[in-house]
């Protein structure tokens, strides 16, 4: 079977392939977005939380014998942790200045986490092998899918939608939307915005090592993993706009796909097309898709 | 008691001291240091400078400067190797062309402000990486390499260390120069009400965009001039001056130096540049996390820089 002159088998799996990394510019632009919406500041250390989030599931595994699921849970709340006591010792002193002491913080941040795995692990990649019970794969007729792959779009969009229930309608969610508004306003209301920015800190880094460990097994569990992608994310933040929870969703995982369908129609731009889809963006919608001006 | 009077009293803070002082020392520093530290450090002093100009004086934070400093290294190093045009030539070219992806990047990042300003940059800066490192010219990941020095005009040897030394200290101070005419001249001061006060300085009738954009301008050929300059010195040009790292080294300069003064990015790069320097070969992958280190004690604790706190103790002395 064939699409425009393409073997189907070959585009379903591009595809798969743009829809997986979709999924992860999804978690984490969304982790992003929400962090920026409350206090204010880009966190460049998310790539590095995200290798954590990998490598403390890989050492769980190898040193401890803690099997996939558990980790799928601990880690996020480890590293959430981290983050919380990131923001409570450091990130708290920066809010009164200009962001972008915000940006160059946690720029050092990642920079001394990456450097520590570097010296630790190297620079080769480790694997982590899947779970027992998402191994194997199934055939859909016109492709083969690998069941760990299909997962993790399930899980990514779970915990994606998840996340904009909670913003979008319950009431901590409200608290936080309030936040983004006026928080000195929801102070005088009497709700404790600084714990609520410190939640929303951790909620975000725990995104992210909620993304690591998804990617353990499908990706090289390596020290600079997580910086590569956080560039292609910031770019996909820049043409989603940070406005908007169901955008950050929605371009993180339409971008996955044009750049899976890159790879198949035209391989040598595939590593930048994001970054031109950003300029064109920029060019006719410089608020971003889903922005306020 | 204004404090202006008091300063030009003191010797130490007459600028025409201080830097015919600085002149001079220039001039003597390679017969007691090694001449290609010295290089490389001025290499970053200038790249650092151009760089302040933009976040210092227009207060716009560029993550992607690697790119020109990167992208003129390489269009220097083919020219002066493969077209065999004289060294001034490649100097001139890398750096025309760093200020013309200048005009490029800034005209797209100028559409935002603020953070995105700077994811903006970084984007558009890995995607040169991405490209430089496809581009059969450049050499992929082995850089480009074997890039002589050639003869300056075509007389002076320039493999000489001491001769090459004395260029890159003239292209130096001659980019200096511009710097601090340009953050001196009204174009400068219209910068900083820019900096302090974006929506004011566009009620007082000013095209705000056409003064960022030329900001943007002149600081990346700036750059572009250090990055074909430092190619020269080392005959190389290579991915690792492309890389987003490079483009969080030069902040990191800036920062530690001194945001927004005249010699904090120059004093900053020298510091990082020793630093690196010494602790390379003993520390290994430690260095990153050194870099990180500094980082985070600069942006908590010392955010007025190494100058910016000398220029604040003189000032309180000069007061008392």
């Amino acid at each position: 079977m064939e699409i425009f002159g393409i073997p189907s088998a070959l585009l379903g799996s591009q595809l798969l392939i743009g829809l997986i990394n979709g999924s992860f510019y999804a978690i984490l632009s969304l982790g992003l977005a929400i962090i920026f919406g409350l206090l204010n500041i880009i966190n460049f250390a998310h790539g590095a939380q995200y290798m954590m989030g990998a490598f403390i599931a890989w050492l769980a595994l190898t040193k401890f014998g803690i099997n996939y699921w558990v980790a799928l849970i601990a880690t996020p709340i480890i590293v959430g942790a981290f983050g919380v006591l990131l923001e409570r010792t450091m990130l708290r002193k920066l809010y009164k200045l200009d962001h972008l002491y915000g940006l160059l913080l946690t720029f050092g941040i990642a920079l001394i986490i990456e450097g520590i795995f570097r010296d630790q692990f190297g620079i080769s990649g480790q694997s982590y092998d899947v779970p027992e019970l998402l191994s194997g794969g199934v055939n859909l007729g016109f492709m083969f899918l690998p069941i760990y792959r299909g997962w993790i779009i399930v899980a990514a969009l779970t915990v994606c939608f998840g996340t904009w229930f909670m913003i979008e309608r319950t009431k901590l969610g409200a608290y936080l939307r309030a936040g983004t508004e006026n928080s000195q306003m929801v102070q005088a209301l009497g709700i404790n915005v600084p714990l609520l920015i410190t939640f929303t800190y951790g909620y975000g880094v725990a995104l992210a090592a909620f993304a690591g460990v998804l990617a353990a097994p499908v990706f090289q569990v390596n020290p600079l993993m997580g910086s590569h992608l956080i560039i292609v994310v910031f770019a996909v933040v820049v043409i989603g706009g940070m406005g908007s929870i169901m955008g950050s969703i929605v371009t993180g995982l339409g971008l996955g796909l044009i750049e899976g369908l890159t790879k198949v129609f035209y391989p040598e731009a595939s590593s930048v097309i994001v970054f031109v889809i950003m300029v064109i963006v920029l060019l006719v919608r410089p608020a971003g898709l889903f922005g306020k001006a | 008691m204004r404090p202006t009077t008091l300063a030009s009293q003191s010797a130490v803070l007459n600028p025409a001291v201080l830097y015919t002082v600085l002149l001079v020392l220039g001039l003597l520093a390679p017969f007691t240091l090694y001449p290609t530290f010295l290089m490389k450090v001025l290499c970053f002093a200038l790249f650092a400078s151009a760089f302040n100009l933009l976040l210092g004086f227009a207060g716009l934070l560029s993550f992607g400067h690697a790119a020109f400093l990167g992208s003129a290294g390489y269009v220097c190093g083919l020219m002066v190797r493969d077209l065999g045009v004289t060294p001034e030539v490649g100097i001139l070219a890398g750096t025309v062309v760093a200020g013309l992806m200048g005009w490029v990047f800034g005209s797209l990042a100028i559409r935002r402000t603020g953070i995105y300003f700077a994811m903006i940059t970084l984007a558009l800066a890995q995607m040169v990486y991405f490209l430089v490192l496809q581009i059969k010219a450049t050499g992929g990941e082995d850089g480009l390499q074997g890039v002589p020095r050639g003869h300056l005009f075509g007389i002076v040897d320039l493999s000489d260390n001491m001769a090459m030394y004395y260029t890159v200290y003239a292209v130096f101070c001659l980019g200096f120069f511009i710097i601090y005419r340009t953050i001196h001249s009204p174009f400068g001061q219209i910068l900083k009400a820019i900096r302090e006060n974006e929506p004011r300085a566009i009620s007082l009738g000013y095209d705000v965009d056409k003064f960022k954009l030329l900001a943007f301008v002149i600081s990346a050929a700036l750059s572009g001039t250090a990055g074909a300059t430092k190619t020269l010195v080392f005959q190389l040009a290579s991915l690792s001056d492309v890389h987003w790292h490079m483009s969080g080294e030069v902040v990191l300069m800036t920062l530690l130096g001194g945001l927004g003064t005249i010699l904090g990015p120059a004093v900053g790069g020298a510091t990082i540049v020793t630093i690196q320097n010494q602790l390379a070969d003993s520390v290994g992958s430690w260095v990153t996390v050194i870099m990180g280190a500094i980082f985070v004690v600069c942006v908590l604790l010392f955010r007025r820089g190494i100058v910016g706190e000398i220029q604040a103790l003189l000032k309180r002395a000069g007061m008392q």
